[in-house]
């Protein structure tokens, strides 16, 4: 049951995070790829296979690796979010600029000709 | 001495990165102190690739190559990430700084002043690039590519306008989706061999359960796709021409580097993990790869052909750069990639001398990329539009025969037209290429041919009207000292490619041999254990 609440919620992020990426607005851009990078980061989570209720970290005299999760995922995860949270801020920023500059919110900087 | 001596591999990564810091201390008007900070940097990691280089090619017991490994905090291989250094990592961390360095004194005319921070971008897009090569573990790749990327989006957008923004909210978002791509595959690879290392992972690929191999495919095919978009393999490489030609030139310059991290990502992972040993996933994906290098070839010689300014040209030479050398890798000869792998160094400085010298031959003829008017005029206007700033320093007289001359050099090395290495480089592939007449190896002949005829109709085209017809109302040409050392430089280092073609090309043959044989790699990594 966990691994398809998992999958289809990996997959609806997914989907979503796709249709918004392929939006004409900047913003829907923007939002399309942090539902993606979501997406992402579960996915990468479930890469060190679904385990609830064991320890990360294993202690002293009890290394047996059946009573604990991968932990190596669950870093991996970490540094994707805090990369993908950096550079969507930056993303925001230069979405701004153009906004700004161009006077529109179109990827392409020009409303398309009706 | 030896004590240190082990540290060295560290010091392209970490002195970019510690100068750069350190450079963030000072505000904007410290040009000069700034400028010695990172110009001292590119010579001591050019050093440093040097020493690198020397060890890799003589550093094993017998006196042969070995790759020289460090671990990081002291965890062994599989468990610690490892930094190492064999021929192609030296060669190409010694290239970027070549190049790095050209592209710093060109900027240091005027483009530095463009906007704020850029010797600390500029560093710490060194620092990812060089990290990117460095590094034996998929998941530090992602961290340095990231880096890399990162400074590159600054990068892009140094010297502000309309156009930059446009176009780098494209750069961006494209190469956002590729790092989500990168992601997915080395998590796919990591679930399937429980490694990220990357000599372990050459391991786990040969002795894998067949029922996992698909999954594995799947993995390293969504790798390879975030690689061959920051390749500009077609189709994947729409964003790249517009944003070179709008990014302002020592960017531009600078990220013909970029690409060719894409192109030894690729070639790396191929020749190691998926070599002849790889058993059932021997040579996967190579077919891709002869093809979509194919594809690129002519969608970057038609593109460059069909080119109406210089800096667009420039753009769809790294293009060319780079489906040449994929195609090569999609043929799978050992003596081709020898062949390819000098190319790649000769071509890399010649579209970054591309970029340096099309700013120069354009400067103040409108191409139309301020014609519309900011909404802001004073955050994004034009950073030269006032006479103070616009003054390139010392101006050297002649300036027309120096550009031509260096023009000339930049569409031979293109083209590859004889004397100079970009013909070298094309005659050793044609030569290994025309040995074995297999079809592909006739279509990448064929593609090779073309192209160097579409780059010298297309350049001389340009060039033409760039240096001789000039139109009579575009201002006269002029080039500071220091762009002319910058273009210079690299051009001097293109025709020293060719002076010492005989040695450079049997250095690139012996590492496209040693980049055949990965269980020295492997062995060197793992330690004892194979």
């Amino acid at each position: 049951m966990t691994e398809f609440v998992l999958a289809a919620a990996i997959g609806v992020l997914s989907a979503a995070g796709t249709w918004l990426l392929l939006r004409p607005r900047t913003f829907q851009v923007i939002m399309g790829l942090s539902l993606l990078s979501y997406a992402v980061n579960l996915f990468i989570f479930s890469m060190g296979r679904l385990r609830s209720g064991t320890p990360p970290i294993t202690a002293k005299g009890a290394e047996r690796p059946e009573l604990y999760a991968d932990p190596t995922p669950q870093a991996l995860v970490l540094t994707a979010i805090v990369i993908s949270f950096a550079l969507t801020a930056l993303f925001l920023v230069v979405l701004l600029a153009s906004r700004g500059a161009t006077g529109s919110d179109h990827v392409d900087g020009r409303e398309p000709a009706e | 001495m030896s004590l240190w001596d082990h540290h060295l591999i560290l010091l392209p990564i970490l002195l970019p990165m510690v100068m750069a810091s350190a450079m963030l201390l000072f505000d904007e008007r410290r040009r000069r102190l700034k400028s010695i900070i990172s110009l001292t940097a590119m010579a001591a990691i050019l050093l440093v690739a040097l020493a690198l280089l020397h060890e890799s090619m003589t550093g094993a017991a017998d006196g042969g190559d070995t790759a020289r490994v460090y671990r990081l905090g002291g965890w062994n291989a599989p468990f610690g990430i490892v930094l190492v250094a064999d021929r192609l990592s030296a060669m190409m961390v010694a290239l970027t700084s070549v190049l790095g360095a050209g592209v710093l004194a060109f900027a240091l005319a005027r483009w530095d002043r463009a906007g704020p921070r850029f010797h600390a971008l500029f560093l710490f897009l060194i620092m990812g690039v060089n990290g990117a090569f460095l590094t034996g573990d998929l998941f530090n790749l992602f961290v340095f590519f990231e880096i890399m990327l990162a400074a590159s989006y600054g990068l892009a957008l140094h010297g502000s306008g309309e156009a930059r923004i446009r176009a780098g909210l494209t750069y961006i978002a494209i190469n956002l989706t590729a790092s989500l791509l990168f992601l997915i595959g080395v998590s796919l690879l990591y679930g399937v061999t429980g490694t990220l290392n990357m000599a372990e992972f050459a391991l786990k690929v040969r002795t894998i359960a067949p029922d996992d191999r698909g999954l594995l495919h799947v993995g390293a095919a969504i790798l390879g796709t975030a690689f061959l978009i920051k390749c500009a393999a077609w189709p994947l490489g729409f964003w790249l021409a517009p944003t070179y030609t709008a990014a302002s030139a020592p960017s531009a310059a600078a990220f013909a580097i970029l690409s060719k991290v894409g192109v030894y990502v690729v070639l790396r992972l191929s020749l190691l993990a998926f070599g002849d040993d790889a058993g059932a996933s021997a040579h996967f994906g190579q077919s891709w790869l002869l093809v979509m290098g194919l594809a690129t070839l002519a969608f970057g010689t038609l593109g460059l052909i069909a080119s109406r300014d210089l800096s667009r040209a420039g753009a769809y030479a790294v293009m060319v750069s780079s489906g040449t050398i994929l195609a090569v890798a999609g043929v799978g000869d050992k003596a081709v990639l020898g062949g390819a792998l000098f190319y790649l160094i000769g071509s890399t400085l010649a579209c970054g001398a591309m970029f340096l010298l099309a700013e120069v031959l354009q400067r103040g003829v409108d191409s139309g990329a301020q014609r519309e008017r900011a909404v802001f005029d004073d955050e994004y206007r034009d950073p030269f539009d006032d006479d103070e700033r616009n003054e390139p320093g010392l101006v050297i007289p002649a300036a027309v025969a120096a550009l031509g001359g260096a023009f000339l050099i930049c569409t031979l090395m293109i083209a590859g037209l004889p004397p100079l290495s970009g013909f070298i480089g094309k005659l050793a592939m044609l030569d290994a290429l025309a040995r074995s007449l297999a079809p592909a190896s006739i279509a990448v002949i064929v593609g090779l041919s073309l192209s160097s005829l579409g780059g010298l109709i297309g350049l001389t085209r340009l060039g033409v009207g760039a240096l001789w017809a000039r139109d009579e109302d575009a201002p006269e040409l002029v080039v500071g000292a220091a762009e002319l050392a910058g273009m210079g430089g690299l051009l001097a280092a293109c025709v020293l490619l060719a002076l010492f073609g005989g040695a450079g090309l049997g250095f690139a043959e012996h590492t496209a041999e040693w980049l055949g044989r990965p269980d020295a790699y492997i062995r060197a990594v793992l330690g004892a254990t194979p």
